[in-house]
């Protein structure tokens, strides 16, 4: 036996980390079924109150912002065009990428390396002010593609599936060769079918990083119809329960999406390290 | 790189067309921009600007809060590391010791990871309100805890909405570095040594290595960067400007201060300093540590 420690300690504490995780979202999700009157007479609350679906329906639907042009159903709606555009793009620009530099012959590869990876060096937070700049001479302010694009300019995709393809082994191009397969039908018909997990999995992280972005989207939009929600978040005005059911509801899509995917997150990841 | 490849006269650049496009416009052309402003001071109206040398950095290290928020920013990912590393292990060593449930646990704690950090920051928010704010007021009765006036206050404040959803991630990487440790390992350390927290620092810690460096560079740019939206929802510098990362004051003075020569070279040390964990993680941890 591998163990000799009392497993209920062991349980005790998992239980003590799973709380903390817990209870603060437990409470603002109980207080969120509260009126806001009750709220703010008595303070936050850890039962669940009759204005569920009220509180829920009503932010879904009113309009709000500093100039009530927009609904959270619509900032939702932004969050997900720019998330799945963010994963999209990301996700086909780098599995193509990394394709030409693990199985081509090319002139001058180390700058080509080194012209997609130095660019980790450099995230979006650091460029931030000339990236607005070059977005405005561009004319792409407010714009679902000026959400989109800065974003996706990331090689963090492109390292996984290098990666990956690094992994896979020599003899199936060799095969491949062997029958005359050219390389757009290699990558289409070997490449992409094998590459269907770290695919999945580089997706969901892509979508998750593109819909929690907050700085960019709040330099980006002048005008309320392209807000998303994670920066709704902090300029949206309303009751206190308008703002506990916006919170809640904020994180449901990325805890559904790691939840829900998680084998395939993990395995993805790890097939990296 | 594979022994075996395609030769071709024009389809690698066909591949590597659309990410190399959107690399050239969207960072490259920022970047040559940020080093352009780092290295002209504008005139106040905007009209004109100059070669300016190294005075824009020079300025940035003689103004005091700038440096308050350099040294602020290295506390910051400093504690982060310390609290998320030492909790996350901690979690995981308990996972990974029991029999059943191990993956209820998991589903369980990896959740925080996916929310963003302006959401936790909003979260916390209500948390520490002084209206109503739980741990605002259960702080206050302990201590007289005011962020609002307290620097060592609002460095709590913002160090607990920091690491929150960071225990996540730390827990995650670990559960799986402790998985990957072969049983045969762990078999034979139970003969030799009976102590479990001896075996633990002795044996496991040290196969752990390569784990624990990797999460330390996660967590240090986390602390970096992703924490701004942190910040921005809950202190936004309070109480003076002493809870600014250096991310968030570069982003104060470029937007709110107009002020891109200044913002231009800030972002050009955060660069340096994201170079030299990059090359300490390359030349040191990559190079030295292999236990496999």
């Amino acid at each position: 036996m591998i163990r000799n420690f009392p497993t209920a300690i062991n349980h005790l504490i998992l239980v003590i980390g799973l709380l903390v995780m817990i209870i603060p979202v437990w409470i603002i999700f109980a207080s969120s079924t509260h009126t806001s009157l009750f709220i703010n007479t008595n303070g936050l609350q850890f039962f669940l109150g009759d204005n569920f679906l009220e509180n829920y329906s009503r932010v879904l639907y009113k309009k709000a912002g500093f100039f009530n042009e927009i609904t959270a159903l619509k900032m939702f709606l932004n969050s997900f065009i720019m998330a799945t555009g963010i994963a999209t793009l990301s996700v086909v620009t780098s599995l193509m990428a990394a394709y030409a530099l693990v199985y081509f012959q090319i002139k001058y590869a180390s700058f080509f390396f080194w012209l997609i990876f130095i660019t980790l060096l450099v995230p979006l937070e650091l460029r931030i002010m000339p990236s607005y700049l070059v977005m405005s001479k561009l004319g792409l302010v407010n714009s679902y593609i000026g959400l989109i694009l800065p974003i996706s300019a990331s090689a963090i995709a492109t390292f996984f599936f290098r990666q990956f393809y690094k992994s896979i082994p020599e003899e199936l191009l060799e095969a491949a060769k062997l029958d005359g397969t050219g390389s757009w039908r290699f990558f289409v018909d070997f490449l992409i079918p094998l590459s269907k997990t770290m695919i999945a999995a580089v997706f969901i992280f892509m979508f998750v990083f593109g819909y929690n972005q907050y700085l960019w989207p709040l330099i980006m939009t002048t005008t309320e119809q392209y807000w998303t929600v994670v920066m709704g978040l902090k300029t949206m005005y309303g009751s206190i329960s308008d703002r506990f059911a916006f919170v809640i509801m904020s994180m449901v899509p990325p805890i559904i999406i790691i939840i829900f995917l998680q084998r395939w997150f993990i395995q993805g990841i790890f097939q990296n390290k | 790189m594979k022994k075996v490849q395609f030769t071709s006269k024009y389809s690698q650049y066909f591949f590597l067309a659309p990410q190399l496009l959107i690399l050239l416009i969207f960072l490259y052309w920022p970047i040559v921009q940020t080093f352009r402003d780092a290295f002209t001071m504008q005139d106040a109206f905007g009209f004109g600007s100059q070669f300016a040398g190294f005075d824009n950095f020079l300025f940035i290290f003689s103004d005091p809060s700038y440096l308050t928020a350099f040294k602020f920013t290295l506390i910051y990912s400093f504690v982060i590391t310390l609290i998320t590393g030492s909790i996350g292990l901690l979690l995981a060593v308990q996972a990974n010791g029991i029999m059943h449930g191990k993956n209820a646990y998991k589903t369980l704690l990896i959740w925080p990871y996916a929310i963003a950090p302006a959401v936790v920051g909003v979260m916390a928010n209500y948390f520490f309100s002084e209206r109503y704010g739980l741990l605002y007021s259960l702080f206050n009765n302990l201590w007289g805890f005011n962020w609002y006036e307290d620097v060592f206050d609002a460095y709590i404040y913002v160090i607990i909405a920091g690491s929150w959803k960071q225990i996540s991630a730390n827990f995650i990487f670990f559960l799986a570095g402790l998985q990957a440790i072969q049983k045969t390992v762990i078999e034979a350390s139970i003969i030799d040594c009976k102590s479990n927290i001896r075996r633990f620092w002795t044996i496991t810690f040290p196969l752990l290595m390569p784990t624990t460096f990797f999460l330390i560079i996660i967590n240090i740019t986390y602390a970096f960067f992703d924490t701004f939206g942190i910040i921005d929802t809950t202190t936004i510098g309070a109480p003076g400007s002493e809870t600014k990362t250096l991310v968030y004051k570069a982003y104060i003075d470029g937007f709110r201060g107009l002020d891109l020569g200044s913002a231009g070279a800030q972002s050009i040390m955060m660069m340096l300093i994201v170079l030299i964990i990059t090359i300490f993680q390359f030349r040191y941890i990559e190079g030295k540590i292999h236990y496999n």
